[in-house]
């Protein structure tokens, strides 16, 4: 699993099957991009060059979309995907503090990656578990009324070594 | 046993013909496990209560019926797990089931042990009603939920969301084959104009008269929107619809194209939401294969497909010309309102935009009638209105009640009032766009009107209550904040504006606010009001407006004192150890990280101010809370 979703930023068919997918219908092209990255994990240059060309559109455009909408990623991700949510509840709730200590720890930015590639953390705005906040998701798993304390625990557990089984969740 | 085979329903007679059937091929006497799969309860670990419970079905031998489902919210949350077993021939009182609440995986064995093979009540699964302290076995007992009345979530907590079966033999599509066979597409419109119903999503435009002035657009095709994309922070109604009745959803978007003349309709969901979307492609295939859906739906000659688009996690989205910009495949940017969506709105084509809650209420109306509807809520505002009870109360969860009823029965009634014993100061609703309510104004009631009368608005319906030591600067700060963050940026006073009033507010909850700043912040929520492009942009300051206009004695603490009344603003408040409580056993000191507290062993350990750097450390490492916020 892990390898062959290493192998695919390279996959030069990629791009035809997904525009196949949607029969070449421009329209789609946010839905194209979301594909890509459910598969390489992020938008390779390369695989956007090629999709722009088949398409005819200017680079430019997916540019403007990848960079518009905060749920696409230029560079790859960590192993582990880490969110946690500072919707106004969360936030409330200290989840805003937790992100600061975090971010800090951790030595990552938001909406990026820790130095050692362990995991990308996102604060998102409101992931609708909001009865039981503070909320944070790692690798899918959700983990309620989190503390600064118990989620530092939770991301020093993180294995340096075996990626988490993609779940249909996350595609 | 007649097998009814996924073939396609060809007539409005074949879909009555299985419903009977999947009636009467169920057991009367079956049991029936409830699991909740809501979003609060998966976050609790449901989904691995509901792999037990269908484990222990599986193994249990055949003379025995019963069957585990997992079910959509069943709304009170801050109890999940929420199991619900149906005992079966039951008794007239068991008959809603017996409430299980809290439950953990070593419990399953237990329940599926006592009370489905045995018939008998785990007592100590049960709610307690705190006011009388007795456990109660029915959720018709509990007080969350006898104030509430349920149309949107109907069929969340019963039906299993993954079953279309479940669904239609819950009554589902009869609204569908109704309005297709004995209606006209006039007299649908005139159903939903007669019931009053008003847009869910926030700005409560009147739906019939939304869905006429499609209709009568110049243009073909015409489109059919779900607005899905559910971005208020603090709100997950549209969530919990989509994952728990999603058949509602494509069955009211239905009705809808048909009265408008439509047959292509966009969902569009929130990238946050996967499952929402795993649903929503589960049941559009689901009704694809029934012929609920595609060509000649039900052998009537009406014809409507779904398609579904995830959104790309931007807020501004929500509106519905930036969503429509996004399902052309462009940012998502709005437009100037003056051109209407109804008549150029997707591709230029006349398209009709409604949220969640609004087609999930549609079936009902069909099927019960315009009237019945506005029986229920005020004169203005008819129906119901599902709200997420949030923040400091002590039923969290997810409440849908009759519009008109005050604030304060939704939050001390249903809610069980604020956390902790502690006092309320303000309830806020309306997502980033509304304000904050405080305690004098409790007994208003909820309508679309009377909230927006109070500066706040109904919204998507988000309600976050607050404690006393919530910072109402801060409050503001926060949502100025998010919306600077999710500005599209196309318009100037959007984009520096919301700028310029968070620069504002971070100097004020920092200490740093000079006289004259809330009037600078007033200045330029009028300015927004009046010059942004947009519903976001224009509501912008609601935040920052309400709580000037509710709490100004916070704001002048904040700039003329330098002081946080909430103590929540860094800077503004100090830390102080509590002769009293403390037991001088040193943590706090161990963990100073400025070396700013004195004391020894067995000697009161004392803060020194001039040293101290306000990081909070000592304050959470107490365990004897003797490190007091002064």
């Amino acid at each position: 699993m892990k390898q062959a979703a290493k192998r695919k930023p390279a996959d030069r068919n990629l791009v035809e099957a997904i525009v196949a997918r949607y029969e070449g219908d421009e329209g789609m092209l946010i839905p194209m991009m979301q594909d890509l990255q459910a598969d390489c994990g992020y938008l390779p240059l390369d695989q956007l060059r090629r999709l722009a060309s088949r398409l005819e559109v200017p680079m430019s455009r997916l540019y403007a979309i990848a960079t518009f909408y905060s749920s696409f990623r230029l560079a790859p991700k960590g192993l582990h995907e880490v969110t946690l949510c500072v919707g106004t509840v969360c936030y409330l709730k200290g989840s805003g503090q937790i992100s600061e200590a975090l971010r800090k720890e951790f030595q990552v930015e938001a909406g990026g990656t820790t130095p050692d590639g362990l995991f990308s953390f996102h604060p998102v705005n409101c992931v609708g578990a909001c009865a039981v906040a503070p909320v944070m998701i790692v690798d899918g798993e959700y983990y309620n009324g989190i503390t600064l304390d118990s989620a530092r625990d939770i991301l020093r557990g993180l294995s340096p070594e075996e990626a988490p089984a993609e779940s249909e969740a996350q595609k | 046993m007649t097998v009814v085979g996924n073939e396609r329903l060809s007539a409005p007679a074949d879909l009555e013909r299985l419903r009977e059937d999947l009636r009467t091929r169920r057991d009367p006497a079956a049991k029936c496990v409830r699991v909740c799969i809501g979003p609060g309860c998966v976050a609790k670990g449901a989904m691995r209560l509901l792999e037990l419970f269908a484990q222990a079905v599986r193994q249990t031998g055949a003379d025995v019926a019963v069957e585990a489902k997992g079910v959509g919210c069943h709304g009170l949350c801050d109890r999940g797990p929420i199991v619900i077993v149906h005992p079966g021939n039951p008794s007239a009182a068991l008959a809603a089931g017996i409430f299980y609440q809290r439950v953990e995986e070593p419990d399953v064995a237990e329940i599926f042990r006592e009370t489905v093979l045995g018939g008998r009540v785990v007592e100590r699964l049960l709610y307690e009603d705190p006011a009388t302290s007795t456990h109660v076995r029915t959720a018709d007992e509990i007080p969350f939920y006898k104030a509430q009345k349920r149309i949107a979530l109907a069929h969340c907590g019963v039906i299993d969301p993954a079953s279309i079966e479940d669904y239609i033999a819950a009554g589902g599509y009869s609204a569908l084959a109704k309005a297709l066979t004995t209606m006209t597409p006039e007299q649908v419109l005139q159903e939903v104009e007669r019931s009053g119903l008003r847009g869910r999503g926030g700005g409560g435009f009147p739906t019939g008269r939304k869905w006429r002035s499609c209709r009568d657009a110049h243009g073909e095709p015409k489109y059919v929107i779900c607005n899905g994309d559910e971005g208020d922070p603090g709100a997950f109604m549209d969530r919990v619809v989509m994952e728990g009745d999603p058949h509602a959803v494509l069955e009211g978007m239905a009705i809808g194209a048909y009265a408008i003349g439509s047959s292509q309709g966009y969902l569009y969901v929130r990238n946050e939401y996967p499952l929402s979307v795993e649903r929503l492609k589960g049941a559009i295939g689901q009704a694809r294969e029934w012929g609920l859906l595609g060509k000649d739906i039900l052998g009537t000659g009406f014809s409507f497909d779904v398609r579904i688009n995830r959104g790309g996690g931007a807020f501004v989205c929500g509106e519905s010309t930036a969503l429509m910009a996004s399902l052309e495949g462009r940012p998502g940017e709005p437009r100037a309102k003056y051109v209407h969506t109804v008549e150029h709105g997707l591709h230029d084509k006349p398209t009709n935009l409604n949220n969640v809650e609004t087609w999930a209420n549609v079936p009902a109306i069909i099927n019960r009638g315009g009237a019945w509807f506005t029986s229920i809520g005020t004169e203005k505002s008819t129906g119901t209105k599902v709200f997420s009870l949030v923040g400091d109360v002590v039923n969290t969860g997810l409440v849908e009640v009759p519009m008109g009823i005050t604030l304060r029965r939704i939050i001390e009634e249903i809610g069980g009032g604020v956390q902790g014993g502690k006092a309320f100061k303000a309830v806020q609703t309306g997502g980033p766009s509304g304000g904050c309510i405080p305690a004098e104004h409790l007994d208003a009631q909820v309508d679309f009107d009377q909230l927006t009368k109070l500066g706040s608005m109904m919204g998507s319906g988000g309600m976050i209550v607050m404690d006393e030591d919530t910072c109402m600067v801060n409050v503001a700060r926060y949502f100025l904040n998010f919306l600077r963050d999710e500005s599209c940026g196309k318009c100037t006073p959007c984009r520096e504006g919301l700028a310029q009033m968070l620069y504002i507010l971070d100097r004020i909850t920092h200490g740093e606010g000079e006289a004259g700043d809330v009037e600078r912040l007033q200045a330029m929520a009028v300015l927004l009001e009046g010059t942004a492009l947009c519903a976001l942009g224009k509501t912008a300051a609601n935040p920052a407006l309400s709580t000037i206009r509710y709490f100004r004695d916070e704001y002048d603490a904040h700039i003329l004192e330098k002081r946080c009344p909430a103590k929540e603003c860094r800077g503004l408040f100090r830390y102080a150890i509590d002769a009293e409580a403390c037991k001088a056993c040193g943590l706090c000191k161990k963990h100073c990280p400025a070396d700013a507290i004195a004391g020894e062993k067995k000697v009161l350990h004392v803060i020194d101010q001039e040293k101290c750097t306000l990081c909070g450390m000592c304050f959470e490492k107490c365990p004897f809370d003797a490190v007091l916020k002064v």
